[in-house]
């Protein structure tokens, strides 16, 4: 029945035919975030150097880039531009944030992936199953139970005033602070700190551990100058995988943050929402995408020079 | 002596920070599902237990529309992006082409750009090509976030798999198309079920991408829950967020079993 098949094919065909059969296997993927991320993307581009429409949305066809300046300038009374550091503030404390919840979990995460890199391989897989459990629960869920802890008579309040640390009407006033939010901030993305560095915790050597010990290193010693050297690619790259969703972290400072501590994220949707300039929205957008996609850059340059070195 | 050498692999200080890792992680949620059974309207006053809050919750429409167009979304979202992500991985796994990378970096690139960009992409596409935002919008977007974590788990597995079983089905006179309907899809199903489970849940617990794609008709329900909250903290939120949350740890924990009952 499939006589041709068992036939020698000519290496010319048979090449044709996988590629055909490869661009056919990769063709609906490919061309699905082509279509539904490539060419958005590009949209996006193309509207943050479009001038603002009358009301809403886009004044197509027109060259702008009003909203990069708007980013720096605003206009005064007068229609000239004037310095306004306002945006600037948001990006810095977007940084700042990251920043510390990037550290944070690094604390927490870096024992904690060493503690579970000496388990039994049983109790490994279990801790390694709870640590990524909340990756895959509701982030607006997560959040909104520490609203039940920090807000004013919640949890940590009622904790207080029993134990007579606080008047009965009065409030710690944890929640809508920056100190919420990095917390929230830290509570969301740490699992993404501790898989990648257990990762290259795995794969450490731990003859190499003995020999430090063998030659009259102590614990800090060997810590410093063997484990943490080992498992600096997981170290790097858990730290990406929690600065960059933080960076653009919109559920979090919303709900944990109120309206006072804007960072990125609700600077973008404020944009498509109550402002209503789609093009500053979409600069912002734009912006955020570059810084992530330099910092990736950097990542991957650094580690071929390391993995080459 | 050996159990000497095994302490010196321990790193004092490591065992308490873990705990109070999972402390961290765990406790705010515990929390959560012990308030959702409180009595107490005031939420965080313990009064007793009641399970009036879930039942106010399932006999309210508007919630039930929410959850009914959460698992349609998430289905047909789950399966498209299942289906395309093992396609892609049967043409990249186990062998070296021109432009695999590219591929690779183009399919795992809904993980690196931040979802909130994604979505205001989305919103600014449709919005140029005049599409009304509704449920296929939202299916395209969750579709698109899904793709990679489908494809990365199943080539993964197909890169595990003993390719000498296909060549011995080819050895034995299988036709190519009979070698892979016996041989391979039987290995891979296990791997293909807990990536579609693992897209399943993403597009149900996805909130960022809806809020910006859903319009007024497609509400799924963390958009529902979204409301909800911005209005307050309510007994009937601590019931639903529940719901939410046992779902998505449940479906979770399926699709780990699954995957590790088979390797």
């Amino acid at each position: 029945m499939d006589a041709a098949r068992d036939l020698p094919v000519s290496g010319a065909r048979h090449r044709t035919r996988m590629r055909t059969r490869r661009a056919l296997l990769l063709g609906p993927g490919v061309l699905l975030i082509l279509a539904f991320l490539i060419a958005p993307l590009a949209i996006m581009a193309v509207v943050s150097f479009q001038a603002k429409g009358q009301n809403a949305g886009v004044d197509w066809g027109t060259f702008s880039l009003n909203a990069y300046i708007r980013f720096f300038f605003e206009r005064d009374f007068d229609d000239s531009w004037i310095w306004n550091g306002d945006y600037l503030r948001i990006f810095f404390r977007s940084f700042l944030q990251s920043g510390i919840t990037t550290l944070l979990s690094l604390a927490i995460g870096l024992p904690t992936a060493l503690w579970i890199s000496r388990l039994s391989p049983r109790d490994r897989n279990i801790a390694l199953f709870l640590v990524t459990i909340p990756f895959w629960s509701n982030l607006l869920v997560r959040n909104y139970a520490w609203i039940l802890m920090l807000r004013s008579g919640g949890l940590a309040d009622s904790l207080f005033r029993s134990a007579g640390l606080l008047g009965p009407d009065d409030t710690l006033g944890l929640l809508y602070t920056d100190f919420s939010v990095s917390l929230g901030l830290t509570y969301s993305f740490l699992p993404f700190m501790v898989l990648p560095i257990y990762a290259s915790l795995e794969k450490l050597d731990w003859r190499l551990v003995e020999a430090g010990y063998d030659l009259g290193a102590n614990r800090w010693q060997v810590l410093k100058r063997i484990i943490l050297p080992l498992s600096k690619p997981g170290i790097m790259a858990g730290a990406i995988l929690v600065f960059v969703p933080c960076l653009g972290a919109f559920v979090t400072p919303t709900l944990l943050g109120g309206g006072k501590t804007l960072m990125i994220g609700n600077l973008i949707q404020n944009q498509f929402g109550a402002a209503r300039d789609w093009p500053f929205g979409s600069a912002l957008a734009f912006v955020l995408l570059m810084i992530v996609g330099l910092s990736m850059a950097l990542f991957y340059a650094r580690r071929r020079r390391a993995g080459e070195g | 002596m050996a159990k000497r050498a095994i302490d010196l692999h321990r790193i004092p200080g490591t065992r308490p920070a873990a705990i109070f890792f999972f402390i961290y992680l765990y406790l705010p949620m515990v929390i959560l599902l012990a308030l959702s059974f409180n009595a107490n309207r005031a939420v965080t006053i313990w009064s007793g237990f009641s399970l009036e809050w879930y039942g106010r919750v399932l006999g309210n429409s508007a919630m039930l529309i929410a959850t009914r167009n959460s698992l349609i979304i998430a289905a047909v979202a789950a399966v498209i992006a299942t289906v395309v992500a093992t396609l892609a991985a049967l043409a990249t796994a186990n062998t070296r082409f021109r432009g695999k990378d590219a591929v690779d970096g183009l399919i795992a690139l809904p993980l690196v750009v931040p979802e909130i960009v994604i979505a205001v992409a989305l919103l600014l596409f449709f919005g140029a090509l005049s599409v009304p935002l509704g449920f296929v919008t939202v299916t395209l977007a969750h579709t698109i976030l899904c793709i990679p974590f489908a494809y990365l788990p199943i080539r993964a597995r197909l890169e595990g798999m003993d390719a000498r079983l296909i060549e011995a089905a080819g050895d034995l006179y299988a036709s190519p198309v009979r070698a892979f309907r016996r041989v391979t899809l039987p290995l891979l199903w296990p791997g293909i079920l807990s990536g579609a489970m693992l897209c399943f849940i993403l597009s149900f617990d996805d909130f960022v991408l809806t809020l910006f794609v859903a319009g007024a008709g497609a509400t799924t329900l963390p958009v529902y829950i979204y409301s909800l909250i911005r209005v307050g903290v309510t007994p009937e939120v601590n019931a639903v967020s529940s719901i939410m949350l046992v779902t998505s740890i449940v479906f979770v924990s399926l699709s780990f079993f699954l995957s590790k009952k088979q390797s």
